[in-house]
């Protein structure tokens, strides 16, 4: 059974320490989030001096927070205060604390001392408290930013935990980049009472969230987190990327077996064996994270690849074949005899589907569906779209456009565009299977209309096919676990 | 960390059930060639004690005895190696196992994971190349698969130079020994290098017990 974090994700009101009117300081800043992005409940500001600031009323002290409305504390109080801020709060009916302030157990042994009395403080009050020295928590669902950072991401079903606030940032940026949406985030700070493992079995009990996503650098207890993160991946995809992964080196010991256990191969040894999905880098966990989210399990690792010209294609063979996940699905006869009659014989014939430009303007969303319908083909990969909707874009910024029979020809371009985009997604749902769109336009040209549609389909839209591939390498891997252990 | 004797680790993992090339003790010169007739021939002859967990450096392995002549002047040699500091030393006579695939597998105690069963590529190159994958004991069977799979040598498991195809079966039955031996508190770690893929199936041909 999770700890119950509700009061924490889904606070009826929230009240905030450490405000005053310098816009720089991080009281202030909370205030200013908490206010900007579409929280509904109750919101109180606490600061040295009563009055108003950002036009919210002030209360001179906590003695002041009425009873019963506000559910979290964001403290942005200097150590020494917040103690008895927590105590008056809790009688008051806060149920949980986020502690932003620093000063603890990062900054010496007062500090060491001062975090082991606030831990002891929530036990006995029955609190939940994260932090301290985190960024902050957002829950998009409650329209929640309480943050000292920016930004606030779009909703969405991915939760991230991690004990680097900065990467907390990270995740929600790129979720604003892509349109792939967060539902809770937080800033694990110190850790001092609530852990990783603790904000993902509250996860796995989330409604709003389908996948998890963290960054983790130290595990003091690393059983402890693999017994229990082991249980969450039966329920949910949890996808880690680790800090300080070269810091290993040889021990002193008499066997070899221990002059070989580097730190980095015994964590992968444990992520593996726990089922949780381990990323490389921040990019390509975000980007694992934003697959499970938005694309369905596959139920195996047959992986066709369908592209509008050549080396595209190419490359992607490779990189699905070197994948050790992963095999490139012979195309099956029944297929390549519908694809016959539906291009010039020119077309490649085999895996990857090359349409050797001989497609015509319903060939590509009626390939995608065929394809994702053949039960001999697990996942899609697909490419070279996009091409239609640079064109138009170097047309429609020209000097010749309009004319010339110009807006027509772009207007439909563009039109194809949203089309295929729309297609890949429409395939996706009707035959649950992962179809990934990869193009460098996702990050050369976000404008063009293919990448919009992909966007406005709730998909990503990847920035390369090695990147789809690897994305698509986690589900795959993800999904045979989910079926071989359960 | 203390060590056992190779006699002393090979019962330890021999009763978990690892499989170990056949072996026995001998005193003395006498019983050590009885013991070579015995196996049958060839057979390796050890210096065998609790403090010696270096044997190889020492140059305290004699490989591929193949007369009695050859054991007797092997053990001789050996027995006449043993330095004070190496306390109660006997002899390790053992069959002389051949296969052109070498593994290393393992047992660690983790601080931040606790025990930890390790499988990799063995042989000389084994710490240059690094082929190793971990796993948290205690085990499950798919794991111990997932554990092989891991390897990035993959091919070597495959029939190889006429030799056929590692038994999965019987490396994961090795690799679920040292899973059971992790629940004995007392060893701290266990070494079985190399494991030696003869027929297809590991042997481990010396094993080396640290205790807590």
């Amino acid at each position: 059974m999770a700890r119950d974090l509700t009061p924490l994700f889904e606070p009826r009101g929230v009240v905030v320490t450490g405000v005053s009117s310098h816009p720089g300081k991080f009281g202030f800043v909370a205030l200013h989030n908490v206010l900007s992005c579409g929280f509904s409940g109750p919101v109180f500001a606490v600061g040295r001096e009563e009055g108003e600031v950002l036009g919210h009323p002030v209360l001179a002290s906590i003695e002041a927070l009425p009873e019963n409305q506000a559910d979290l504390l964001v403290l942005c109080t200097p150590a020494g205060a917040n103690e008895g801020i927590v105590r008056t709060a809790a009688a008051r009916g806060v149920r949980a604390v986020f502690c932003a302030a620093g000063g603890y157990s990062e900054a010496g042994p007062e500090g060491i001392e001062a975090e082991a009395r606030l831990v002891a403080l929530a036990d006995e009050l029955g609190l939940v408290l994260a932090g301290p020295n985190g960024q902050g928590v957002v829950s998009t669902p409650a329209g929640l930013c309480a943050q000292i950072v920016a930004p606030y991401p779009p909703r969405g079903r991915i939760a991230v935990a991690s004990q680097s606030g900065n990467f907390v940032s990270a995740f929600l940026n790129y979720a604003g980049q892509t349109g792939i949406g967060i539902s809770r985030a937080v800033s694990a700070g110190n850790a001092a009472a609530t852990s990783v493992a603790d904000y993902l079995e509250w996860f796995a009990e989330d409604d709003e969230t389908d996948v998890a996503l963290c960054y983790l650098e130290g595990l003091p207890d690393g059983r402890a987190f693999y017994e229990r993160v082991r249980e969450v991946t039966r329920r949910m995809p949890v996808v880690v990327v680790k800090g300080g992964t070269t810091s290993g080196g040889q021990r002193a010991a008499a066997s070899h077996t221990g002059s070989l256990a580097s730190d980095d191969r015994i964590f992968d040894g444990m992520a593996r064996q726990a089922g949780l999905v381990r990323a490389a880098t921040i990019e390509s966990a975000f980007e694992a994270a934003a697959t499970f989210a938005t694309q369905p399990l596959p139920s195996g690792n047959r992986v066709m690849v369908l592209t509008t010209a050549g080396g595209w294609g190419v490359v992607t063979a490779d990189a699905v074949t070197a994948h050790p996940d992963l095999t490139l699905a012979a195309l099956p006869d029944d297929l390549r005899t519908a694809i016959d009659g539906m291009l010039p014989p020119r077309w490649s014939r085999n895996n990857p589907i090359d349409l050797a430009g001989g497609e015509t303007r319903d060939t590509i969303p009626e390939l995608l569906d065929l394809t994702a319908a053949h039960p001999e083909v697990d996942a899609i990969v697909q490419l070279g779209l996009g091409i239609q909707g640079n064109t138009a874009s170097l047309t429609r910024s020209g000097p010749f456009h309009p004319d010339h029979g110009l807006e027509r020809i772009v207007d439909y371009h563009e039109r194809q565009e949203r089309r295929y985009a729309a297609a890949a997604a429409a395939a996706a749902d009707a035959h649950g299977k992962p179809v990934l769109v990869a193009s460098e336009l996702a990050v050369a040209r976000p404008d063009n209309p293919m990448v919009a549609a992909v966007r406005d389909s709730g998909r990503l839209c990847y920035p390369s096919a090695d990147r789809a591939v690897t994305a698509l390498g986690h589900l795959v891997r993800y999904a045979a676990r989910r079926r071989a252990r359960t | 960390m203390p060590t056992l004797s190779e006699a002393a680790s090979r019962r330890i993992v021999e009763d978990a059930g690892v499989a170990v090339s056949p072996w026995t003790t001998a005193a003395d010169i006498g019983s050590a060639e009885e013991a070579a007739a015995s196996l049958g021939l060839p057979v390796v002859a050890k210096l065998c004690g609790d403090a010696i967990a270096h044997k190889t450096e020492r140059g305290l392995v004699r490989l591929g005895l193949s007369s009695a002549d050859e054991v007797g002047a092997a053990a001789a040699d050996l027995l006449a190696a043993a330095r004070p500091e190496d306390g109660e030393v006997e002899l390790l006579i053992s069959s002389m196992v051949r296969g052109n695939r070498e593994l290393i597998a393992g047992l660690i105690r983790d601080e931040q994971f606790g025990p930890c069963v390790m499988l990799g590529l063995g042989g000389i190159l084994a710490e240059a190349v690094a082929d190793v994958a971990f796993r948290l004991a205690p085990l499950e069977r798919a794991d111990a698969f997932d554990l092989i799979d891991d390897l990035g040598a993959q091919s070597l498991l495959d029939e190889f130079r006429g030799e056929p195809a590692v038994d999965r079966e019987a490396l994961a039955d090795t690799l679920m020994a040292l899973s059971r031996i992790a629940e004995n508190t007392h060893i701290h770690s266990v070494d079985l290098n190399p494991l030696i893929v003869v027929d297809g199936r590991p042997v481990a041909v010396d094993a080396l017990v640290e205790t807590a």
